[in-house]
């Protein structure tokens, strides 16, 4: 983990840039790395034989991801009384669970659709992993509502088949929204992904040395032949899928926000879920982009594409989206108390000091408020330790926040005679680090068998892309530029 | 088109050293009046449909299709059934109305892009050219393909020689 140690590379190449009369940017490829040298060391991670300590690790995970199948097919098989739900807690570590991973999804949508409609050249080196990273986290996030509506086996009346029963969904019941949403978000991310694929996965075939290594990425790369009457289709189509996941991705968090708050419990019945809930989900879900990547990088050496400055910027955003959540909780405590309402009042008051009040100050206060105040000060954002620091704390601190707003919201109930609390049980626990462990498990089987930069994309950020590139440094604009003419 | 040892020929190729020689290129491609030809590179060259004279992709017809069906379907589902049970409530079904908008427009663009793109296709003549390889790593390729009327040996040869190509190839079909 060198990339403390590149901080004065890029103050060099400031000081640089400012002694020249015309200001230029901070190549988002550094070491004036070409596109065979881009190809050979993402394809190379792959072509390699697999590291012993990713089967080390791939052993562990996914040793992991199987107990916590075994818990599934437990409480499958037994019933939802393997979970520590009783009343009047019957939201629990499961939809805190789905929240959390479903949020952490959000972030690969953005980098890949929202900052690519805002022509964020930099997404190009971190696109890829994130949208594996929505995936894998809508995977194990579907699990949870999955398993929790008891009979799996009647799982189907959610879908509007007809049937002898007359059975039909209630489009009115923001759980059934819930339903769509999650699984278009999934299909659409899939798409998505795949689509950026494809050329990659062509280099990956042109390249093999192996007939069924050729064959395998042979048929997945579709006869991609890099035609440009190819690329005009493939770019609207892209261009399309990231104008239709930008909405998408933001109507998915606030549909998972409206289970809450179209109920009537004090802290879920609130208007500011949406906006609070994607900017959360944002916030997460670049601390677990940071997470994967910045031990990946250092694995894989790949420090010229993922550079300092891509680390800055996702800090930057997690900024953002951390005060935007800070505010949000400000905001939640003012309205319950500006509300006069004594329920919303004794719920904001025992999130505080009630029974769970170390979850508040440790997860929501320490963790999502004030440790992402660090990035405000640029010594942060370029010291990989600060910054896998304050990941780790949102990666638990949005944990917490998604518990806070659903067990705290019920366990005190209107009523004190039916006041409670949750205890989870062993099958709690396990399934939800066995989600852990499917997640890990298809991240390293992702990175052992898919390149995991979008090769074809780095590549046109690459200032010789340009079509009125000359060498001697005089074209219109440099990489990273607004716009190439 | 047959090459004196029999070969059905496919077209005529040629490697050029940058994204910026490939964009001249094309131009003067275009300049001559080819009409079945086409450029290859790594990743997409901004401004080369311009310089090959291709327009827009109308891709995006065929998504407003799929996205106004997703629409309908998602209005037949909600109101139709729901409506007679229950009373209505409108806004209620916007949710399901957006969501399946965009699963139908985002297939739609997938399964069109395909269509179009005449994919997949595992086999092409192009992958006859050992050199081809490289249009996926760092190699930037025009080809003129022999069924194009204007296409002869020599003429072809000239152009892309003269644009500043390099191992001019013939290709064969088989």
């Amino acid at each position: 983990m060198d990339g403390a140690s590149t901080v004065p590379d890029v103050i060099e190449a400031e000081a640089s840039a400012s002694a020249e009369k015309r200001l230029t940017r901070i190549p988002l490829v550094l070491n004036k790395r070409n596109y065979s040298w881009i190809t050979e060391r993402i394809s190379g991670v792959i072509e390699a034989n697999a590291p012993r300590w990713w089967w080390v690790a791939f052993a562990i995970t996914s040793m992991v991801a199987m107990f916590g199948l075994f818990c599934l097919g437990y409480q499958i098989s037994t019933g939802v009384g393997t979970w520590g739900l009783n009343h009047p807690v019957g939201w629990a570590w499961d939809i805190t669970n789905f929240v959390f991973w479903i949020g952490i999804g959000h972030a690969g949508t953005l980098i890949s659709a929202i900052l690519f409609l805002l022509r964020q050249k930099w997404r190009t080196s971190i696109n890829r992993a994130a949208e594996a990273m929505t995936l894998f986290a809508v995977i194990c996030a579907a699990i949870f509502p999955g398993v929790h509506v008891g009979r799996v086996w009647m799982a189907w009346f959610l879908a509007p088949l007809p049937n002898n029963y007359g059975i039909w969904p209630n489009f009115r019941s923001p759980l059934l929204w819930d339903v769509f949403a999650v699984s278009t978000y999934f299909s659409v991310s899939v798409l998505f992904w795949y689509t950026g694929l494809v050329p990659d996965l062509a280099t990956l075939r042109d390249r093999s040395t192996t007939k069924i290594k050729k064959f395998l990425y042979g048929i997945f790369a579709l006869g991609w032949r890099g035609s440009n009457r190819n690329w005009r289709h493939y770019e609207m189509a892209y261009l399309l899928l990231a104008g239709l996941s930008t909405p998408l991705v933001l109507s998915v968090h606030s549909v998972v926000s409206f289970d809450f708050a179209t109920s009537i419990i004090p802290t879920w019945h609130t208007t500011i879920f949406p906006p609070y809930f994607v900017a959360g989900a944002i916030f997460g879900g670049f601390a677990m982009v940071l997470t994967l990547l910045i031990p990946a990088r250092a694995i894989y050496k790949l420090h010229d594409i993922i550079t300092p400055q891509h680390v800055d910027k996702m800090a930057k955003i997690i900024l953002l989206t951390g005060s935007i959540v800070g505010y949000a909780y400000a905001m939640e405590f003012f309205v319950a108390w500006y509300s006069g309402n004594q329920y919303e009042k004794f719920a904001f008051y025992n999130r505080i000091f009630g029974p769970y009040w170390w979850y508040w100050w440790v997860g929501m206060l320490f963790c999502n408020t004030v440790a992402p105040q660090l990035f405000w000060f640029k010594k942060f954002r370029f010291n990989i330790y600060v910054v896998y620091f304050v990941c780790m704390c949102v990666n638990a601190g949005m944990w917490f926040e998604r518990f806070i707003i659903i067990v705290g919201g019920l366990h005190r109930d209107f009523l004190p005679s039916s006041w409670g609390m949750f205890y989870p049980t062993w099958v709690d626990i396990w399934t939800f680090i066995g989600t852990f462990g499917i997640f890990t498990s298809l991240f390293l089987l992702f990175i052992r068998y898919l390149p995991m930069i979008a090769m074809s994309e780095v590549k046109i950020v690459l200032p010789e892309a340009n079509p009125h590139y000359s060498p001697d440094g005089h074209h219109s604009v440099a990489a990273g530029g607004k716009e190439r003419t | 088109m047959r090459t004196p040892s029999g070969n059905k020929v496919y077209g005529m190729g040629a490697e050029y050293p940058s994204a910026s020689a490939l964009y001249e290129a094309a131009k003067r491609v275009r300049d001559a009046g080819f009409k079945r030809w086409d450029v290859h590179s790594p990743f997409p060259i901004h401004g080369m449909d311009e310089a090959m004279g291709l327009g827009k992709s109308w891709l995006s017809a065929a998504v407003l299709g799929g996205g106004i069906t997703g629409l309908l379907t998602a209005a037949v589902l909600t109101f139709g059934p729901s409506w007679i049970i229950y009373p209505p409530t409108v806004p209620a079904f916007f949710p399901i109305m957006f969501e399946l908008t965009v699963l139908f427009s985002a297939f739609t663009a997938f399964f069109a892009m395909l269509l179009m793109n005449g994919l997949p296709r595992w086999y092409h003549p192009i992958f006859n050219w050992q050199r081809f390889s490289r249009a996926t790593n760092d190699g930037f390729f025009l080809v003129i393909e022999a069924r194009d009327p204007r296409f002869t040996e020599l003429e072809a040869r000239e152009l892309l020689e003269q644009s500043g190509g390099q191992h001019v190839t013939i290709i064969h079909e088989d």
